[in-house]
């Protein structure tokens, strides 16, 4: 596909100028020496080549490379979200079957299309069934909280996430065959915003917006990182079915949940008492970390594609 | 053959827990140790032994229950062929060597050992920690020049716990804590806390959440 080429390209040709920009900052600024945020902003650069690479190889081998992708990537998502939560041996059954059993199924519904049981597999079935499982265990101890870690767990990581791939499936009039772009689209556009949002903060960022919940997150990040982030979906409006004005509307409401993603998240980090998730990115901190706006954007957006298109 | 198995059993670990080492009161020299931690599941000695860099966890062996290890002959080629381990018989009555003998022989010969001082597994869901047996400070006094390392394991328990058959994917951490030693005024039961209490401090300096 020409525009997905095109993206890579332009990808390449961003990540080129901000490796050249944080190679000069470690030289002219840090002097070559340790630099907290210099390094961590270098860590990140690096991580993000992996991760376009990653994504680039998925799209390359179709469908199955896509959705075999965000499979793993749920996989490492839930295994970061249950490690910090709290659960107990009653529960180990139930957390099996929502690895094995819940994350499989779900992107298997995914890849033939049944959306009307990928749509309820987890917020009905898994809601109604692992809580069962758990109470047979015998075990009351703080049983709510417990099996609520269960369901977010699924609902965050599985669920949000099986989202992504699934806007390949979406059988739109004059855009059949391009349904991949889509999937480009949101997730350039998400994690543009997450960056937008991390610069503006940086430079302009004054008034804190939930300091109790997330001491990073600047009302002038959020403005002008939201603000820019449409921007340029309005700008990517030729890789997808839209208009340059449905294009910003679908960047706005990608960029506001995927803001309220990453401060939902926080908010669980925060009372865990952990700043990352894990360790596997370097520079980023866990999958989730990464991750945490995707899961709540792409629902949404998934939904106002097929409301409006198909 | 066995060397491939090794690498096997530390890649396997990582895929499912990602174990990763950190020193937080101890560096990864190359010296002597024996490394003290909680004890979970039977897969605790992989999760340290993964957590040392390769030249530490080639000279380091476990201290396992030959009563498990040596059930059938899986076991035993996993325990003694493939894990090295030395094997003691916690049963007094029917043993035919003396632990620390044992113990020591393996000291001796050059190497580090992991070491539950706990004795068993710790299958509840609500004691971080068992009482220790008196293992680790007959073995302490007996080779006073070998360091003690403490090492929790933060969530083992939790990826496959007694009685399950699937372990479950989870973030596991190993954090090797400041190295204790015996001192002239100890007693058993004051190095035996000293040590239990290392453990414990480990796990509420860097692994408070799961049980809060």
């Amino acid at each position: 596909m020409t525009e997905l080429l095109r993206l890579l390209v332009v990808a390449v040709a961003v990540l080129g100028v901000a490796t050249l920009i944080g190679r000069v900052l470690h030289w002219r600024i840090a002097r070559g020496q340790a630099h907290a945020v210099i390094d961590n902003l270098n860590a990140r650069i690096d991580a993000w080549w992996v991760m376009v690479l990653l994504l680039a190889a998925a799209f390359a081998l179709g469908t199955a490379g896509v959705i075999g992708l965000f499979a793993l990537l749920s996989v490492l998502a839930l295994r970061e979200f249950v490690s910090i939560t709290y659960t107990r041996r009653g529960d180990h059954f139930a957390l099996a079957l929502g690895f094995f059993i819940a994350i499989p199924a779900q992107f298997a519904l995914v890849a033939i299309g049944w959306y009307g049981l990928y749509s309820i597999l987890i917020p009905v079935y898994a809601f109604l069934l692992l809580p069962i499982v758990s109470a047979l265990r015998g075990d009351p101890t703080r049983f709510l909280r417990r099996v609520a870690v269960t369901q977010w767990g699924l609902m965050l990581c599985v669920y949000g996430l099986s989202h992504v791939p699934a806007l390949i499936t979406l059988e739109i009039p004059g855009f059949d065959g391009k349904q991949a772009l889509l999937i480009a689209f949101l997730i350039v556009v998400v994690q543009a915003s997450d960056v937008l949002q991390y610069i503006w903060g940086k430079l302009f960022g004054r008034h804190p917006l939930a300091p109790t919940v997330s001491p990073s997150k600047t009302i002038e990040g959020l403005v002008g990182g939201v603000a820019s982030a449409t921007l340029l979906g309005a700008a990517l409006w030729w890789l997808t079915p839209f208009t340059p004005w449905e294009a910003a509307g679908m960047a706005l409401v990608i960029n506001a949940m995927g803001f309220a993603g990453g401060l939902v998240m926080s908010a669980i980090k925060r009372d865990h008492g952990i700043k990352d998730w894990g360790h596997l990115i370097p520079g980023h901190g866990g999958v989730l970390d990464r991750l945490d706006s995707l899961l709540f954007a792409a629902p949404v957006f998934f939904h106002l594609v097929r409301y409006f298109h198909t | 053959m066995i060397a491939l198995l090794r690498h096997l059993m530390v890649f396997s670990a990582w895929l499912l827990t990602g174990v990763r080492g950190q020193w937080v009161g101890a560096t990864p020299e190359d010296r002597q140790r024996i490394y003290f931690g909680n004890h979970r599941s039977h897969g605790d000695f992989v999760l340290i032994s993964s957590a040392l860099p390769p030249t530490l966890r080639r000279k380091t062996r476990p201290v396992a229950g030959s009563d498990y290890w040596d059930k059938d002959a899986l076991r035993r080629f996993i325990g003694r062929r493939v894990v090295d381990a030395v094997l003691i018989d916690r049963n007094p009555a029917t043993r035919s060597a003396d632990p620390i003998a044992l113990m020591c022989e393996a000291l001796d010969s050059g190497a580090s050992l992991i070491l539950f001082p706990e004795g068993t597994r710790n299958v509840g869901d609500d004691e971080p920690l068992l009482p220790f047996r008196s293992g680790l400070w007959r073995l302490a006094r007996a080779r006073p020049g070998v360091e003690l390392v403490p090492c929790w394991i933060a969530n083992v328990g939790r990826v496959l716990p007694k009685g399950e058959l699937l372990p479950i994917p989870l973030l596991c951490t190993v954090y090797f804590g400041t190295p204790i030693e015996v001192t002239e005024s100890d007693d058993k039961d004051a190095f035996l806390a000293r040590a239990r209490q290392a453990l414990l401090d480990l796990r509420a300096k860097h692994d408070p959440g799961a049980g809060a």
